[in-house]
């Protein structure tokens, strides 16, 4: 018995780690929904989701049990097996790639010395859930929807794969802890450092998670739903928390790699020190809104569930605030942690909506040259040039801001050379044949 | 069962496939096909190597339905085939009926109707921007131009009690005289108007994206227009300068000063030039009619029950979509003896296989959006 608790007991946290993140993403990826509906609203001039719950606060989980009692429909001719397997696949490498993040000093369920090429891995597996379900559905939007999908996301992997191998080079390590201590000590984040491969990032990422300006897979207008046009109910619901949890996962390397993870805004500067206020003070000002809003609302009950929000705004400020009082500041380094790396994965992914109702969508052939002819020559040069300002640092003793500044405007301009080219050679399709 | 006869395009053979060709159905029921028109198209990869409308899925016999009502009883039919642009129908049957009987509509009821006719342009024109931005990917300019519709259908309402399918005016005039606050709700409109527009163009314009995707589109010639019998913005953006409104007046439009925008490539971004500028010059009539409303009667002296003389009638307009014409053969009779009416969606709609071919799915949409069809308008 003690055999079996000795073995566990290193194992303990870990667990509950990922019980609390299967538990709770689904959660999460539904509120993010109601997010992005509500963003998206206010940038089109109209309310979004009001009726359910106050503000639509509990839309997502009226959408949840809609989905879950919603008829299973499997089409007749699809592959029933792959058709049941695929949304699962998406789902499950979506959610190991969790596994690796750290989400503060504290929270990751496993500190791996691959840890990014794990998650690099790993989500390049949900792939195949779109394919094969798209394959299975036996259907011709569904089929092109995949392939459109298998095509797009092995070109821009490679973008994301050399974006992410120019934060790699700055850091040394492939371990995510220690990608964001590394930032830490050097005292600047890798954004500032290899803006390229940030810039990369951002659009590698956006076109791999299937968003817009890059949402082709699931092209609304053209494809109806792409590879998820013969899904419905859970299994819809299934691939929509792939989608969203990959937001999560992107934005989450991309924090970690390139934002400092779980770091404060200049976590270095003492002078500065002020901010750690600022998490406490966000969440007591939000708490406040909602008990100002509680009168105003319609109906009581929706009141009770707003000062409910409200009061939870309160206890979070509560918890954020008490962590710096010195006999719990062990503690505040995870709890704040905590805070500062959602706060950054949520700027992330607002840049991603913000884009999608931006932009109008990319033709299949306009992506593809983007991706080859733009984004990856960009993204080889910027790694070489990254290269070129290490070895001027370590072997030539260059201070690393002057050698990084000198390669990445090398790379800006073979980048608007790429560019140029790419415009002269952009042929019209023939309208005729 | 007799065997029913099916259209034959020697050129399409959507039936016959290569090895790596599949056909793809596009509606009846699909979020870009405006409606229900279905699109079968043979594809090769994602290109387009042929294609075939089938249409009829919004079929009401209307023409038909003309020989059994009496002239004033078929009005309010006209509205519901170009449903975002009933005020133009409205206009095109009354216009025909009153020249089939040799009378005129008073000079204020021409003016208003100039208006209403001008401003329904402009909210169709808006309701083609949004939907077609929308099918492009931009989901963000559909609300605007919804919110700016608002207010014209606000001024509908305000003048005849509907919004959408108005049947706002009558055989010799109008049924309603004007409300007091007209002029100044037009004003305040067309005030706001011109930044509107801007502010789309900003939106689209010079958007990278939205260029890359229209420009070199659906590219359909001059003389490819004029063979089909295209009309409205789709002729006029492959640079024929051809409207109605100038080469045969109508209501009061010679009475004021525009122009005929016209492109001069005929692809999907010359399309969606003209159409900006189209609002641009629709506003600007407005602004002139609103200037000086005559006063006066606004009926015609007709009898309660017409009986137009017996003979024929060709009368067309310049809808939003093209060119609206109305042919009715009278037997002196209170009925029409036949109703033929040329909706310019069916007749641009032709052009499409022209303009589809050779292109990726993603620009389908982007055609069918760009022709601006109204599908109770093309099977009627």
């Amino acid at each position: 018995m003690d055999a079996l608790v000795n073995f566990f007991r290193p194992h303990l946290l870990p667990l509950v780690y990922a019980v609390v993140i299967v538990a709770l993403l689904p959660l999460l990826a539904g509120y993010i929904v109601l997010l992005e509906r509500k963003i998206m609203a206010d940038m089109q001039v109209r309310l979004g989701p009001m009726r359910v719950g106050p503000h639509g606060l509990l839309q997502p989980i009226a959408d949840a049990v809609k989905l879950l009692i919603k008829e299973d429909i499997i089409p007749e001719g699809a592959d029933v097996l792959i058709f049941w397997l695929a949304p699962l696949l998406s789902v499950t490498a979506a959610m190991l790639a969790m596994a690796a993040l750290p989400f503060g000093p504290a929270f990751q369920i496993a500190d791996l010395n691959i840890g990014l090429l794990f998650i690099l891995g790993i989500s390049s597996m949900g792939i195949f859930g779109i394919v094969l379900g798209g394959w299975a559905s036996n259907s011709h939007y569904s089929l092109l929807g995949a392939l459109r999908s298998a095509a797009q996301l092995v070109s821009y992997e490679t973008a994301a794969g050399m974006a992410v191998v120019s934060g790699l080079l700055l850091a040394g390590t492939l371990s995510t802890r220690r990608i964001v201590e590394l930032q830490a000590q050097q005292g600047v984040w890798y954004a500032f450092l290899a803006p390229v491969g940030f810039f990369v990032y951002l659009v590698a990422s956006i076109a791999e998670t299937n968003r817009a300006p890059f949402d082709l897979p699931e092209a609304e207008s053209e494809l109806v739903a792409g590879y998820m046009t013969e899904y419905s109910g859970f299994r819809w619901a299934l691939y929509f928390l792939a989608e969203y949890t990959n937001m999560v996962v992107v934005g989450a390397i991309a924090a970690t790699l390139f934002l400092g993870g779980w770091l404060r805004p200049f976590s270095g500067t003492r002078a500065l020190d002020f901010l750690d206020y600022a998490p406490s003070l966000l969440m007591f000002l939000l708490g406040g809104y909602c008990f100002y809003r509680v009168p105003k609302q319609p109906v009581r009950v929706q009141g009770g569930v707003l000062a409910a929000v409200g009061l939870l705004c309160l206890a979070l400020a509560g918890v954020l605030g008490a962590v710096l009082i010195p006999p719990l500041a062990d503690t505040k380094a995870a709890v704040h942690g905590g805070f500062w790396f959602l706060l950054k994965v949520f700027l992330y992914i607002y840049v991603f909506m913000w884009l999608r109702f931006t932009f109008p969508r990319y033709r299949f052939d306009q992506l593809m040259r983007l991706g080859w002819h733009f984004l990856i020559p960009v993204a080889i040069v910027n790694v070489m040039g990254i290269g070129v300002a290490l070895v001027l640092h370590w072997q030539w003793h260059w201070g690393l801001a002057p050698a990084l500044v000198v390669t990445t405007v090398a790379t800006l301009l073979v980048a608007a050379f790429l560019a140029r080219v790419g415009e002269r050679r952009q042929k019209p399709l023939v309208g005729e044949t | 069962m007799a065997e029913i006869p099916t259209a034959n395009f020697p050129n399409v053979e959507t039936t016959v496939l290569g090895a790596d060709e599949i056909i793809l159905n596009m509606g009846p029921q699909h979020p870009a096909t405006h409606g229900v028109l279905r699109v079968k198209l043979k594809l090769d990869g994602e290109k387009v190597v042929g294609s075939e409308c089938i249409i009829g899925y919004l079929h009401r016999g209307v023409e038909k339905i003309a020989e059994h009502r009496s002239y004033q009883q078929f009005a309010p039919y006209v509205d519901r085939m170009d449903y975002v642009a009933a005020v133009s129908n409205g206009l095109g049957y009354c216009e025909a009926v009153e020249k089939l009987m040799g009378v005129e509509a008073p000079p204020r009821a021409r003016v208003i109707r100039t208006i209403l006719t001008e401003l329904q342009r402009i909210a169709s024109h808006l309701l083609w921007l949004g939907t077609h931005a929308l099918d492009i990917g931009a989901l963000t300019p559909l609300f605007y131009c919804l919110r700016e519709r608002e207010e014209i259908l606000k001024i509908f309402e305000k003048y005849c009690g509907a919004r959408l399918t108005t049947h706002a005016f009558r055989i010799g005039g109008l049924q309603y005289e004007a409300y007091d606050e007209l002029e100044k709700d037009v004003e305040r409109f067309c005030k706001d108007f011109e930044q509107k527009v801007n502010e789309y163009e900003q939106l689209l314009t010079e958007n990278r994206i939205w260029v890359g995707r229209t420009k070199g589109i659906g590219v359909i010639s001059a003389q490819d227009a004029i063979d089909m019998g295209a009309t409205g913005p789709i002729i006029r953006a492959s640079g024929v300068k051809w409207d109605i409104r100038k080469a045969f007046p109508y209501a009061a439009y010679d009475q004021y000063q525009w122009e005929v925008p016209t492109g001069k490539n005929g692809d999907t971004f010359d399309r969606y030039l003209v159409r900006m500028e189209e609002m641009r010059q629709s506003r600007r009539i407005c602004l002139q009619a609103i200037e000086n409303i005559p006063t006066g009667p606004i009926m015609a002296r007709i009898g309660k029950v017409l009986k137009p003389p017996p003979g024929e009638v060709y009368h067309s307009i310049e809808a939003p979509k093209g060119e609206l014409g109305y042919y009715i053969v009278s037997d002196g009779t209170t009925q029409p003896y036949r109703v033929r009416i040329r909706p310019p969606s069916f007749i641009n709609l032709e052009a499409f296989d022209k303009m589809v071919r050779g292109h990726l799915v993603a620009d389908v949409v982007a055609i069918i959006g760009t022709l601006d069809i109204v599908l109770g308008e093309v099977d009627r």
